[in-house]
């Protein structure tokens, strides 16, 4: 810690002071600015230290990997380069990254699950690269449009996984996110989810942190494991015959490391909470009905909320922003009160649902539901249906006008 | 607070990592024993204590301080020299303290020759050729730590210390953070001030027992 120390208050090539992440992130003045959800990926990123960034084109991150590529010809980004595939550009990050370098990366949909054998590789060997994830569709009939399916697919590969809701939650939790993400005890990539479309490509008022402060850089020498060493695991490990013996200590090495990745992922636990401030965020949980979501729809639940108010309902919310490591007694306690809990959701499966049966008692309480996918909005009127048709109050559907 | 407690094994055929049972690591300023937070004034204390009963006390030195990559590590390493010297003027007769590197992180086949080396991938072949009873891990990569740790733990009574750089090790039954010379020293010292206090197990069991 005390080489980062050393460079802060000194000057980048491009002129932003090495600021301390705290100051930066909670004293500094901010700029209200209207930007779209990729525009604020870009400028977060400015601020960010990194040293690479790979890119590959798929809908809805193209826009922020090409906007990246403008910090690169501004001289805000070490390099910058398009992968083959998206396989390939996870690939190269984990290059970078075994090399010391400050990795990012965005894909999204059917470019998460083409790279998704990175994805433990990544966290077994340690490497914190960031990667943005702007959900989509994942399966056929393909479908540009937003849909979280593929964070379920993420939620055990040993990253850390947040899920944002606004452009705003995208800014800070970008850089924040490398914090955490590189504090030694942790070193574990990120998955920095977003509900495509409706983050990305939309405008919001972000507030930004000034354009002359960033991030101290990355300090390969705070690793927990050697950086790029042939000799050693895991690269050792990949082109050695250990992995393919068939012994007791063979097995128990290898349990012993994944043991290892799922104790980092708990580690990050109090760093996530310090910088987060919390893993969940909460409001009325005293009430009778708790609607707990993650993403964009958190916006819907907190819409829904108003308008049954307006009614007589009274309903309270959990904001569920850290997926992994996963807020287990902050959502027992929002909900000790609850009689129903509520789980809107952008994809068929209802994996935040199931997750959260798993984790309350008296499971039965959780209504999984509404569910919307394949790019369906969620109005918040189909919320508001859900829970009085619940209560036994009357009620109508939404898109239905009779025959 | 977890009720699992971080204490010598042999604990289980594969024992669970310490972080995944609740055990916290020990913020600045503090160290952890048997994975309850205390203060470094009590962990010096316990961990000279730890070191001055057993039969075969140890300092497994890992890469980080092993090679003179920078100033900082030469200067541990002569720290890390005077803290075995200590160890070995203050033990009584029938006491072995052993200094074994930890050179490197390769899996080491097709044997190990543990009484030279110790591998974080079967760290328990050394303890148990050796029949060490106490060890101290000091210089080693965080996560190659974690693992020697806890397959230390699952598989022998081995007391296990670690005099960490970073934030600490909840797989150790006692585990400093933030290494430096001066902890170190301040751990030779404290042993030298109990010689003679700590009534050595020499016909315990030891970590060789299992």
């Amino acid at each position: 810690m005390a080489e980062i120390k050393s460079v802060i208050g000194t000057q980048n090539k491009k002129g932003q002071v090495y600021t301390d992440p705290w100051k930066m992130l909670h004293e500094a003045p901010r700029t209200p600015s209207f930007f779209t959800g990729s525009e604020v990926i870009k400028e977060a990123i400015r601020r960010a230290s990194c040293d690479v960034m790979i890119a590959y084109p798929i809908t809805p991150q193209s826009e922020a990997a090409a906007l990246i590529g403008e910090l690169f010809a501004e001289g805000y980004i070490g390099d910058y380069f398009r992968g083959e595939s998206e396989f390939a550009v996870m690939s190269q990050c984990a290059g970078a990254s075994f090399g010391g370098a400050r990795v990012f990366t965005t894909t999204a949909g059917p470019g998460t699950m083409r790279a998704m054998e990175n994805f433990p590789m990544w966290a077994g060997a340690r490497l914190p690269i960031q990667m943005i994830v702007t959900c989509r569709g994942i399966n056929s009939p393909l479908s540009i449009q937003p849909d979280t399916l593929e964070i379920a697919y993420l939620l055990n590969t040993g990253m850390l996984v947040w899920h944002a809701e606004t452009a705003q939650d995208f800014f800070d939790w970008i850089l924040k996110g490398y914090i955490v993400s590189e504090e030694p005890d942790v070193h574990l990539p990120l998955a920095l989810c977003c509900d495509g479309f409706f983050v990305t490509h939309t405008k919001d008022v972000v507030n930004l942190t000034p354009t002359d402060m960033c991030l101290p850089p990355y300090d390969p020498y705070r690793s927990p494991v050697p950086c790029m060493d042939m000799e050693c695991p895991p690269v050792r490990m990949m082109r050695d015959p250990f992995v393919m013996k068939s012994n007791y200590i063979s097995y128990a090495t290898h349990a012993s490391w994944q043991q290892e990745i799922w104790a980092a992922v708990e580690r990050s636990r109090k760093h996530t909470i310090h910088w987060l401030n919390g893993l969940v965020d909460t409001e009325n949980t005293d009430a009778d009905i708790v609607i707990v979501a993650s993403g964009t729809a958190v916006s819907q639940g907190r819409e829904a909320i108003r308008m049954l108010e307006d009614e007589g309902v009274r309903c309270g919310l959990v904001k569920v922003k850290a997926l992994r490591p996963w807020p287990e007694e902050e959502i027992r306690e929002a909900t000790k009160n609850a009689k129903h809990i509520f789980v809107p959701e952008f994809n068929v499966t209802g994996w935040l649902a199931k997750e959260i049966r798993a984790t309350v008692p008296n499971s039965q309480r959780v209504h999984a539901g509404p569910h919307v996918c394949g790019g369906m909005t969620m109005p918040p009127e189909i919320i508001v249906s859900e829970i009085k048709t619940t209560l036994g109050m009357k009620t109508f559907s939404l898109a239905g006008r009779g025959s | 607070m977890s009720d699992y407690r971080v204490l010598p094994g042999p604990e289980h055929f594969l024992p669970p990592a310490a972080a995944s049972m609740g055990i916290r690591l020990p913020n600045p300023g503090e160290a952890h024993i048997n994975g309850v937070i205390t203060s470094e004034e009590k962990a010096y204390e316990e961990a000279a204590r730890q070191f001055l009963m057993a039969k075969v006390p140890t300092i497994f030195p890992g890469p980080l301080v092993l090679w003179a990559w920078n100033e900082k590590a030469a200067k541990k390493a002569t720290a890390i020299r005077h803290l075995f010297n200590t160890l070995n003027e203050c033990v009584q007769p029938g006491q072995k303290p052993m200094l074994i590197p930890m050179p490197d992180y390769r899996p080491k086949y097709p044997k190990i020759n543990p009484e030279v080396e110790i591998n974080p991938n079967h760290p328990n072949l050394t303890i148990w050729h050796n029949k060490i009873d106490c060890c101290m891990f000091i210089g080693v990569h965080c996560h190659q730590a974690n693992l020697s740790l806890k397959i230390i733990r699952g598989g022998t009574s081995c007391y296990t210390i670690a005099m960490c750089a970073q934030a600490g090790h909840e797989d150790a039954m006692l585990s400093f953070r933030d290494a430096s010379v001066d902890k170190i020293m301040r751990l030779a010292d404290t042993i030298k001030r109990l010689k003679g206090t700590v009534k050595p197990r020499l016909s315990a069991k030891t970590g060789a027992s299992n």
